[in-house]
């Protein structure tokens, strides 16, 4: 069997383009979805690319290397936006989890429950693709199609994941919804980013995850508390917007009806999380 | 780099020694190591999902089951097997101490994650301790003690030899865990740890249907293909290919003939070298499969067409107790209530799968696996290979967890066929998606019942019925169908009563023993009802259960009067917690209507032991002529600590300190039958053996030294010293001739409880001895989101006597962790959560505050007045938190687990009724 673990991006690449090799990062999908000793067919291990690595700030936003983990992601110095970023990489999977899996791989993985898609909606991420080709960006809810489901070519790797640093202002926020305290696959979950202009919404970003085939934004709901003052938050939230834009199933977590229920409540709580007052704190 | 060529290996520092690993750079790193020899990695499940394989690279935790070994070359890995020097260190000194390894199969995780945490945080709070541990799952302990060690850590001397047993009093000393070093240092060996050299590996081909016909292909032309030693069907089995742990109902086939008759029955062995079945991909395995119509629960079932020809209806078998007129009991009652609950598969989802080896040695087939019951094991896989009993020898290994699951043979006739097809050494691992498919599981039951109270709110009758999904084969479900009923009344005084439990067959995974056998599940039912008559009375609902309580003297549904029913003085030792708790969660919801909390309370009641059939245990203890002290104790240790406990009992009755012993076996060719670890009967039954096997030697040697009944024995090497009264006594061991068992002196001692068998109508006494205890939970809902957090557990269980406290904590922590999980969590779906982060057990974070009040109302029959505890510890645990939603929310939840969606709907329809 041939395993490959290039340090160069170039090598990486070139490795990709050839075809027919599994993609390894932190391996906690991969390895998990197996039950052989060791994983079957060609292996390209991108854990040594130096290009993947590092979370950085710097003026023109947020860069998170592909292969940066969620722990780095959780314990970076990054601004009070990322606050709800940072509070999912807390709770993907559990400590043993956030120390191998990574920024790319949660993506790549397109599961409707990845942890870190909601927060990564509301600072307006885009991925940045590489190939032999050459390099392109594109929004997130671009890149994730649906179940499984990806925008990536069968050359490309998922280099980086970018915040412009317009959407690092504000405050953000994240509530995962779960049967159990730790290591537990979310019900639901929502992220929330308030940017306060004096006592008034100057802008908003909502989204929610595990209630439709991709966590998605919900542009409306936005649009609907855009304006309003901050004392109206968490109760100004329209919730009918909100479960018009998701199409929740049941699984063995829970039932549809209930995560339409749940999803505006999370936004609730996360609204009132990012909002600054004390007075309107639940 | 290209890591294709075989290289020497991949370089890497492995607890400060530099190896190499000769491996394909994709293995998962946690085989790595253990081919390598850290056995103490440990692999509980391959995803990431139990944390058993925690180590550290370059100091940060991670499952080495989902790392790749290239991922680690040229970093430092540590294993368990590099953390302490001779002896434990710190850390692992703290673990002995608190009692915090029970089987111990999560240890090594559980010490490697603490260890990262401590070298950050050397002295953390609970909080932060329950936050780092958050990944390493734990099916014994309930956590509590394991957060003790890690925040109690740095108070330790690394080395430190634990304390022994005061004097004179080995009986109720908080000793540690006498087999508790292994345990800590990596060294146990578990079921997939022992490992002969040479050994074939054996992999199961196993029914991806529920109920499916199936015919073989060209199996020989396939195993040449494939370089398989031996492929074996049903065809193979010499014997009888109908195995069960009640050989009246026998009826499981070791491998199954077509059709198979549930999603995950074992239908084929493949065996062959280590490393062509590890490349074997199964799915090429020459076998057709027509899927069957499948009955899945028993409503189905009753009218589907039988499952076993002579078992009509599907019903396996009914159990029945009546006593006095339940009906004009209920005609009688000022008040009645009644109610519906149905409750889920729950799986014993212990951290280590099933697991073993097995050998010939002459004639002998040797087989070393994981079990709770060696001999049953050695006589029913005799029987399936065709074998006199006395050509199989069990050795069991350390048990990662069983909670009776390992009571039923799983590997063992696999085991055995393939090593007398091949005539060599052959293992055999279950993956965690066998275990989960194939072995047994909690009994989905769906009861109905009704309680009647008369005005002063004294019980006059209940009617109680229940179906039990008992799956595709027998195991337990007949002990199930006869326990229900026995119990059902809860430990209450019930004048009228009528209950019938029937078991019914379905094309699932057998439902067998799990802590409790049935008991908990028809304690939701009684305890709901206990609560809805308290209400309806205006009765406070502790006092509402005190007064009814059963006494000393009083009859039990089946007509048996006890004594040292401790049931009232359990409940009557809630009453300052009762009070407090209500008030503390009055004031809570005041101030926190949206997230109101709620007290419960529910007693419960276990009979020990067989229910009126013999189950008897012997002990054997002898003193070697070079003056070793050995204790043949043959009760298999699963964690719950009877190596301990046992070996305090004798030591007491022998008058010398429970250090003293040098444990033998279990090993059915060393130890004499100590019966199975089930039924909370160990600490009973075998504890008695021990007690008498204990004065018997103790008498042997006073004898001998002809001194009186108060004489100190002190055993030193060639002699043992007599003292009395200033008086001193040698008996020099090298000059007694050697005993039948090759002992100087020895003693064995067989005890069986006298129970009585039950009429027609269920009277008679089905057990000796009955454990009691009572349990409070405080909880906090949360309305919007249906979600539940338990707060606080205070439980009160009567012991009759302590024979370890540290031990009988540790059981009770552990029991609430699964009862919290069945209320709120667990549910197994056949062929949908064959993993554990589908299948959910509770986590470090998800347990609540615990509060342990032991209690002693002493028993004629047990060992110094012990009574057992394993089972009971779990069976108030989810009616005390399902009531306290009820008291919280209004709430009634009458379909388990406590899912949030169906805690949100129950909230709902409450606040619209």
């Amino acid at each position: 069997m041939s395993y490959e673990r290039p340090a160069d991006l170039a090598r990486a690449l070139a490795l990709r383009a050839e075809g027919g090799r599994v993609v390894l990062a932190g391996g906690t999908d991969l390895l998990a979805a197996t039950t052989a000793r060791e994983l079957a067919g060609p292996v390209l291990d991108l854990t040594a690319v130096a290009e993947l690595q590092g979370v950085t700030l710097s003026p023109a936003g947020l860069r998170l290397g592909g292969g940066a983990s969620w722990t780095q992601v959780a314990r970076a110095a990054l601004p009070p936006a990322c606050a709800g970023l940072q509070a999912a990489a807390r709770v993907v999977g559990s400590i043993q989890i956030q120390n191998r899996g990574t920024v790319a791989g949660n993506l790549v993985n397109a599961s409707p429950a990845a942890d870190s898609v909601p927060p990564l909606l509301t600072l307006d991420a885009e991925v940045e693709l590489a190939s032999v080709r050459g390099l392109r960006r594109m929004a997130l809810s671009a890149f994730l199609l649906g179940p499984r489901r990806t925008a990536l070519a069968a050359d490309e790797l998922l280099l980086a994941v970018h915040i412009p640093a317009a959407a690092l202002a504000g405050q953000g926020a994240f509530e995962k919804l779960g049967a159990r305290a730790h290591l537990v696959i979310s019900i639901g979950m929502a992220a929330v980013r308030l940017v306060a202009v004096e006592d008034r919404v100057g802008a908003v970003a909502l989204a929610v995850g595990a209630c439709s085939p991709v966590a998605c934004r919900l542009a409306e709901a936005e649009a609907g508390l855009l304006g309003r003052p901050l004392a109206d938050l968490p109760e100004a939230l329209d919730a009918a917007a909100v479960t018009a834009a998701l199409s929740p199933i049941d699984d063995v977590r829970a039932e549809a009806a209930y995560r339409l229920a749940a999803a505006p409540e999370l936004l609730r709580r996360a609204l009132a999380a990012c909002a600054p007052a004390p007075e309107i704190a639940r | 780099m290209s890591l294709d060529a075989a290289a020497p290996g991949l370089a890497l520092t492995l607890n400060g020694e530099a190896v190499s690993l000769a491996v394909p750079p994709g293995r998962r790193l946690s085989e790595a190591l253990r081919g390598a020899g850290a056995l103490g990695v440990k692999s509980g499940c391959d995803a990431g999902d139990c944390g058993a394989c925690t180590v550290l690279l370059d100091g940060a935790p991670v499952c080495a089951c989902l790392t790749a070994a290239a991922q680690a070359e040229g970093r430092e890995v540590r294993t368990v097997e590099g953390l302490g020097g001779p002896g434990a260190n710190a850390l692992q000194r703290a673990f002995l101490r608190h009692g915090a390894a029970q089987c111990g199969i999560c240890t090594p995780g559980m010490l490697m994650t603490a260890t990262a945490l401590l070298a950050d945080t050397p002295r953390p709070t609970r909080a932060q301790a329950e936050q780092a541990l958050g990944g390493v799952l734990c099916r014994c302990t309930g956590y509590a003690k394991i957060i003790d060690a890690v925040c109690e850590a740095w108070r330790e001397t690394p080395g430190e030899a634990p304390a022994p047993a005061p004097s004179g009093a080995s009986v109720g000393a908080r000793i540690e865990r006498l087999d508790g070093l292994p345990k800590v240092d990596g060294t146990e060996v578990f079921g997939a740890d022992a490992i002969p050299d040479g050994a074939l590996t054996v992999r199961v081909i196993r029914s991806p249907h529920h109920h499916a016909a199936f015919a073989f292909g060209d199996l020989a032309a396939w195993a040449a293909r494939h370089g398989i030693e031996a492929v074996l069907t049903a065809a193979d089995v010499k014997g009888s290919n109908r195995f069960g742990v009640i050989p009246p109902f026998a009826d499981q086939p070791a491998l199954a003939p077509s059709p198979a008759r549930f999603k995950g029955e074992a239908v084929a062995l493949a065996v062959g070298e280590a490393e062509t079945m590890a490349a074997l991909d199964l799915a090429s395995f020459p076998v057709e499969w027509t899927a069957l119509a499948a009955a899945l629960d028993p409503e189905t079932a009753k009218s589907a067409p039988p499952l076993h020809p002579d078992r009509p209806g599907n019903l396996m078998t009914a159990g029945f107790v009546a006593q006095g007129d339940a009906q004009a009991g209920l005609a009688a009652a000022a008040f009645t209530a009644t109610t519906t609950i149905e409750t889920a598969h729950v799986e014993h989802a212990y951290i280590e799968p099933e697991a073993g080896c097995a050998w010939l040695e002459g004639e002998v087939l040797v087989i070393r696996a994981c079990t709770q019951a060696p001999v049953m094991d050695r006589d029913d896989t005799a029987q399936v290979l065709g074998l006199d009993p006395a050509r199989v020898r069990i050795i069991p290994t350390a048990a990662g967890g069983g909670f009776g699951s390992k009571l039923d043979l799983s590997v063992q006739p696999l085991l055995g066929l393939a090593a007398l097809a091949t005539g060599k050494p052959c293992r055999l691992v279950f993956t965690r998606a066998e275990s989960l498919a194939s072995t047994t599981k909690r009994h989905p039951a769906r009861m109905t019942a009704t309680i009647g109270a008369d005005a002063q709110g004294r019980i006059t009758g209940m009617r109680f019925d229940g179906d039990f999904n008992t799956g595709a084969y027998a195991s337990w479900g007949p002990t199930v169908a006869n326990r229900v009923p026995v119990h059902a009344s809860g430990p209450y005084r019930t004048p009228n009563y009528r209950a019938e439990a029937r078991a019914i067959h379905t094309h699932v995974t057998p439902s067998g023993a799990f802590r409790g056998f049935g008991v908990p599940q028809a304690a939701l039912v009684q305890e709901a009802l206990y609560d809805d008559l308290a209400g309806k009375l205006g009765l406070d609902r502790l006092e509402f259960r005190i007064l009814n309580a059963l006494r000393d003297d009083e009859a039990t549904v089946c007509g048996q009067r006890l004594k040292g029913v401790g049931i009232g003085p359990c409940l009557e030792a809630l009453r300052e917690d009762w009070a407090a708790a209500l008030a503390r969660a009055a004031g809570h919801n005041a101030a926190h209507p949206e997230r109101p909390r709620g007290v419960g309370v529910a007693g419960c009641w276990y009979g020990c032991g067989n229910t009126s059939l013999p189950n008897p245990s012997t002990i054997r203890v002898g003193v070697t002529g070079e003056g070793r002290l050995r204790l043949h104790q043959g009760a298999t240790d699963i964690g719950q600590g009877s190596n301990t406990v046992i070996a305090q009992i004798c030591a007491q009755a022998l008058g010398v300190g429970p250090e003293a012993f040098e444990l033998i076996g279990p090993d059915t060719a060393l130890t004499p039958d100590a019966g199975k670890t089930s039924a909370s009967r160990q600490t009973f039954v075998s504890g008695n053996a021990a007690r008498l096997a204990g004065e018997a030697l103790r008498g042997a040697i006073l004898r001998l030294a002809n001194m009186g009944e108060g004489a100190a024995i002190r055993v030193a090497p060639g002699e043992i010293r007599v003292e009395e009264g200033g008086q001193a006594h040698r008996i020099d061991l090298t000059r007694l001739p050697p005993d039948a068992h090759g002992y100087a002196i020895s003693a064995e001692e067989t005890y069986d409880p006298p129970t009585l068998p039950l009429d027609a109508n269920g009277q008679g006494s089905p057990y000796a001895v009955y454990g009691w205890g009572a349990q409070l939970a405080e909880v906090e809902v949360d309305r919007a989101l249906g979600t539940v957090k338990v707060l606080r557990m205070t439980a009160a269980h009567d012991l009759g006597r302590v024979i370890n406290p540290m031990l009988a904590e540790g059981q009770i922590e552990g029991g609430i962790a699964q009862g919290l999980g069945m209320a709120l969590m667990e549910a197994f779906l056949p062929g949908r959560t064959e993993n554990l982060h589908d299948y959910l057990i509770p986590t470090t974070s998800d347990m609540p505050a615990i509060r342990t009040i032991l209690l002693e109302v002493p028993d004629p029959e047990g060992p110094y007045g012990a009574k057992g505890l394993g089972e009971h510890a779990l069976i108030p645990t989810a009616p005390a938190i399902l009531n306290a939603i009820g008291h919280a929310t209004g709430a009634r939840i009458d379909r388990l687990p406590a899912l949030p969606h169906r805690v949100k709907a129950a909230i709902d329809a409450a606040r619209e009724g």
